[in-house]
């Protein structure tokens, strides 16, 4: 690293461990977890904001960490595919994936869950998306579909990753859900009232 | 054995009791490890430098200011590289000289100690072309255009039976109508990569292959090693769709940069460069007569294709291929007109030759009930053979017209004439159409070994690859059933080279080849556990086989294919001319189905590819640059969530004796087959707008549609 002119000492609090780093100022997050931390779970699909391959959840919310440099990202809370699961115990989206058979190649598959993590959770806490009607019960489906199209599948594994996001979403317990959106007020609070479609969000 | 009609059994609920992928949770907990994920110690990062012309060649490169950014290590250039064997294949003699044969080729390659630093230490060499005039479109007039001789038994004026030109112009009803397909990219999620390592005299590469046994032959001849010292890995594949089909570039670079640097090296490629050197879709264009009998049946088919090849590779998109066993026609001729262009060099791009051909085929088929006035799919069955018209021996099964029947009861098919335009919902125009499906079903020889140990558990391990099929599961329940041992019993290790040798994962034929070699090796070792009434040694049993007097031995008395029939709804606004998909039904007789649940992803999969062909994918040519500007994902669009709505994937319960011991036909390709054609149909009927040119656009529609 001494090499490098242009370096900063960051602390990236990846799936609740902080990790002192320094980052080369062109380094993204997603380069961070990928070939600084080991963490290859993200995936690298176009290092463009493109496919959503490299979607993990930073305060909360899903981001393409392939946008976000890692150096702008000190002290931030980073969960990846990896600390999704808990002690061997898959979450719930991960569960549904594999029962739904909603991937072949794996690699948009960690991005697509995290993305959906992320979905269910704006979904849960009301923010409306493109296809939202407000004079209208909401098309469940319909609303996963929209909020998933961030996320490309080249297998062409959307139908099941729907029937998937979906399961996950009915079996997801409210406390817990409601657990873990009490626990990001302060993320999601600046963004209360906005559609989802945000550059930088894995959303198209 | 023909199975009883209409025997196909509902399948479209993803919970079957079919075994869930083996490696299934290693792909959702994030740690299934991909080509560029291996970082031996001292691992470096490479990136690679692709040609700005498109024809000529480099006068200099100055690599000084590269050099003198930090981080950086060496530049590899066609002066300095390591020397390279030769192989067949010549988009692989990659900095061997100063020529340029396409734009994006690549001149150099920059190494560095980081990623960020690779791509600055690329970004910063200068080098300087001599360009020469390039041509980059196809051309039938071109000096060296010619029909193809290689496209299996075409002779110079083409395959031929009968005389078609007579019977065309003795015909009642006559079809004459050009279509074209844009080039399409392969685009799998894994951009192509690969680690290499230099150790001992050893070259280890974890690459993005579809076959490392392959990657592994060429770099045997490439870097002029026995194969025995080097080991290719290929464990885990995100995905080629027959992109990482052949040896790429990516891999020869990484190993020439290993051995450059004298460290490990992983070069990842940039999306934005795919396009370039990984192989894609040619574009084509396809002239289709058809001559028939008022009542729809044919007496003349003719198909002949226009398309391309680069000067650097003679892979040519064999469209014209599916029509010479489809329909009962008497006359009939296939032909494809290739000339060398400057162009990236296309290749093999899921079902090659039958995807492009088929929109052709099952479009011009539409066009041709419509002109008789009968149901498209009434038209097929007037037209169905009795034995393969191409060879004229028996198909060892078929089961179209019993697919296209099944179809229209799942679907709720209309009978009758289509009636374009008499659906409305509102402003949108709503319709439904038919296309048929076929892909080869072919088997390459294998080798496969099956081990048991003195505790019951059994070892199955080839070199077979899993880009994604569910290959490593079905390999896992054949030798299970062989062995009558429970699923989690049986380890499988598949993806290394330095296991038994096995064909690549491509032409849907991997079921079929290395299913029948775990097959054979699965039987064998429970016979001889069967013959044994002491309790195995510590060493345990194995039998090691090879399928390649099996296959020989196979009878070539039958054409062997897969069929199926796919069903499409669509909608089109009539103010802005935009056609949404509504739903996609497939049904195909492809053999025994192994796994339920990642048959059906197959099926589906390949129709929602084919479903994002119809409507989005375009890529075109830039003339003055010499390359397709449509690089990235934001440019070239595939279908994502919101284009696909419902899918259904159905099957035959097809038994079909004379193709394997499984009885498989392989279905990685025959589910985009067709696909755009039914689309396509599906808008002349909600719209009586006849779209020939992929993808279907409002450009195409809107004109036409008339306003409200």
């Amino acid at each position: 690293m001494d090499r490098l002119s242009h370096a900063t000492a960051v602390t990236l609090h990846v799936n609740g461990v902080p990790r002192d780093l320094v980052v080369d100022h062109r380094t993204t997050v997603l380069d961070a977890l990928r070939e600084h931390l080991d963490l290859t779970g993200a995936k690298k699909g176009c290092d463009h904001g493109q496919c959503g391959a490299c979607t993990v959840l930073v305060g909360g919310r899903r981001m393409n960490s392939c946008l976000l440099l890692a150096v702008a990202q000190d002290g931030a809370e980073i969960t990846t595919i990896e600390g999704l699961s808990e002690g061997g115990r898959l979450h719930p989206v991960q569960e549904a994936f594999l029962e739904r058979d909603a991937f072949q190649c794996g690699y948009c598959t960690p991005g697509q869950i995290c993305s959906a993590v992320g979905a269910l959770e704006e979904m849960a806490s009301g923010w409306p998306s493109a296809v939202t009607d407000p004079d209208r019960a909401t098309d469940r489906d319909a609303e996963i579909r929209e909020r998933m199209s961030g996320n490309i599948c080249r297998c062409g594994a959307y139908v099941n990753i729907v029937a998937a996001v979906g399961d996950a979403g009915r079996h997801e317990s409210p406390t817990a859900a409601a657990g873990r959106r009490a626990g990001q007020t302060a993320a999601a609070g600046t963004h209360a009232g906005q559609a989802a479609d945000e550059p930088g969000e894995a959303s198209r | 054995m023909n199975p009883p009609k209409g025997a196909a059994r509902q399948h479209t609920d993803t919970r079957t009791s079919a075994p869930v992928r083996l490696e299934g949770r290693d792909k959702v907990t994030g740690t299934a490890r991909y080509a560029a994920e291996y970082a031996p110690d001292g691992r470096v990062y490479a990136w690679p430098i692709p040609a700005t012309i498109a024809r000529g060649k480099i006068v200099a490169i100055d690599c000084g200011q590269a050099l003198a950014e930090p981080g950086a290590i060496a530049v590899l250039t066609h002066e300095n590289a390591p020397r390279l064997g030769e192989t067949g294949d010549r988009t692989l003699a990659v900095l061997q000289t100063p020529g340029i044969a396409h734009r994006g080729q690549y001149v150099a390659l920059a190494v560095a100690e980081t990623l960020e630093a690779a791509r600055a230490t690329a970004a910063a060499v200068r080098v300087e072309y001599a360009p020469e005039r390039h041509q980059v479109l196809p051309r039938p007039d071109h000096p060296d255009s010619h029909v193809l001789e290689e496209a299996d038994d075409e002779a110079p004026e083409g395959w031929q039976r009968g005389d078609v030109e007579g019977a065309y112009a003795a015909a009642e009803i006559r079809i004459d109508a050009v279509y074209r397909i844009p080039a399409l990219h392969n685009h799998p999620m894994e951009p192509h990569a690969a680690t290499a390592l230099w150790a001992d005299g050893q070259l280890v590469v974890h690459d993005s292959s579809q076959g490392a046994g392959w990657v592994r032959q060429t770099l045997s001849e490439l870097f002029g090693m026995d194969r025995d010292r080097i080991t290719v890995v290929s464990e885990h594949v995100g995905g080629g769709f027959g992109s990482k089909g052949t040896t790429r570039p990516h891999a020869v670079l990484a190993a020439m940069a290993a051995r450059h640097v004298g460290r490990p090296v992983t070069l990842a490629l940039p999306r934005n460069q795919l396009a370039a050197v990984v192989g894609y879709r040619a574009a084509t264009e396809q002239r289709l007569r058809i001559g028939a009998a008022a009542d729809g049946r044919i007496s003349a088919l003719a198909h002949e294709v226009v398309s391309y090849h680069s000067t650097i590779g003679d892979f040519v998109e064999q469209a014209a291929k599916p029509a010479r066993s489809m329909y009962a026609s008497p006359h009939s001729r296939t032909s494809h007109r290739v000339g060398p262009l400057d162009v990236p060099p296309p290749s093999w791009m899921r079902a090659p030759g039958e995807c492009s051909g088929m929109f052709a085929l099952e479009s011009a088929m539409d066009e041709l009930a419509v002109a008789c006035g009968i149901d498209p799919i009434e038209l097929r069955i007037r037209n169905e053979p009795d034995r393969d018209p191409a060879s004229g021996l028996p198909f060892s099964s078929r089961h179209l017209v019993e697919c296209l029947r099944e179809g229209a009861r799942r679907f709720g098919w209309t009978p009758g004439p289509r009636r374009p335009g008499s659906r409305t919902e509102g402003g949108l125009l709503i319709g439904t159409g038919v296309a048929a499906s076929t892909y080869s079903a072919d088997v390459e020889p294998s080798e496969a070994e099956a081990h048991a140990d003195a505790s019951g558990n059994i070892r199955i391990l080839l070199n077979a690859t899993d880009i994604g099929t569910g290959a490593r599961t079905i390999l896992a329940q054949i030798a299970a059933e062989a062995l009558d041992v429970p699923l989690d019993r049986v380890r499988i290790e598949i993806g290394s080279s330095d296991l038994p040798y096995a064909p690549i994962a491509g032409g849907s034929t991997g079921a079929a080849s290395w299913g029948w070699a775990v097959h054979k090796a699965a039987t064998a070792l429970a016979a001889q556990l069967a013959d044994r009434n002491i309790p195995l040694s510590e060493a345990g049993l194995r039998m090691a086989v090879n399928t390649e007097a099996d296959v020989a031995a196979r009878s070539a008395e039958y054409a062997r294919r897969s069929f199926g029939a796919q069903f499409a709804e669509v909608q089109v606004d009539r103010d802005t001319g935009e056609t949404r998909l509504r739903r996609l039904l497939g049904v195909f007789a492809a053999g025994r189905i192994l796994n339920a649940r990642t048959a059906r992803s197959q099926f589906v999969g390949a129709m929602t590819m084919g479903a994002s062909m119809a409507l989005l994918e375009h890529s075109t040519m830039d003339p003055a640059f010499g390359d397709h500007p449509e690089r990235d994902l934001a440019s070239y669009h595939v279908a994502v969530s919101a284009d696909v709505p419902d899918i259904q994937a159905y099957w035959i319960e097809e038994e079909d004796p004379h193709l394997n011991p499984l009885g498989v036909k392989g279905i990685g390709e025959i589910g985009i087959v067709g696909t755009a054609a039914a689309v396509a149909n599906a808008v002349y009927d909600a719209t009586g707008v006849r779209v020939r040119t992929l993808p279907v656009r409002v450009e195409s529609l809107l004109p036409n549609l008339g306003a409200r």
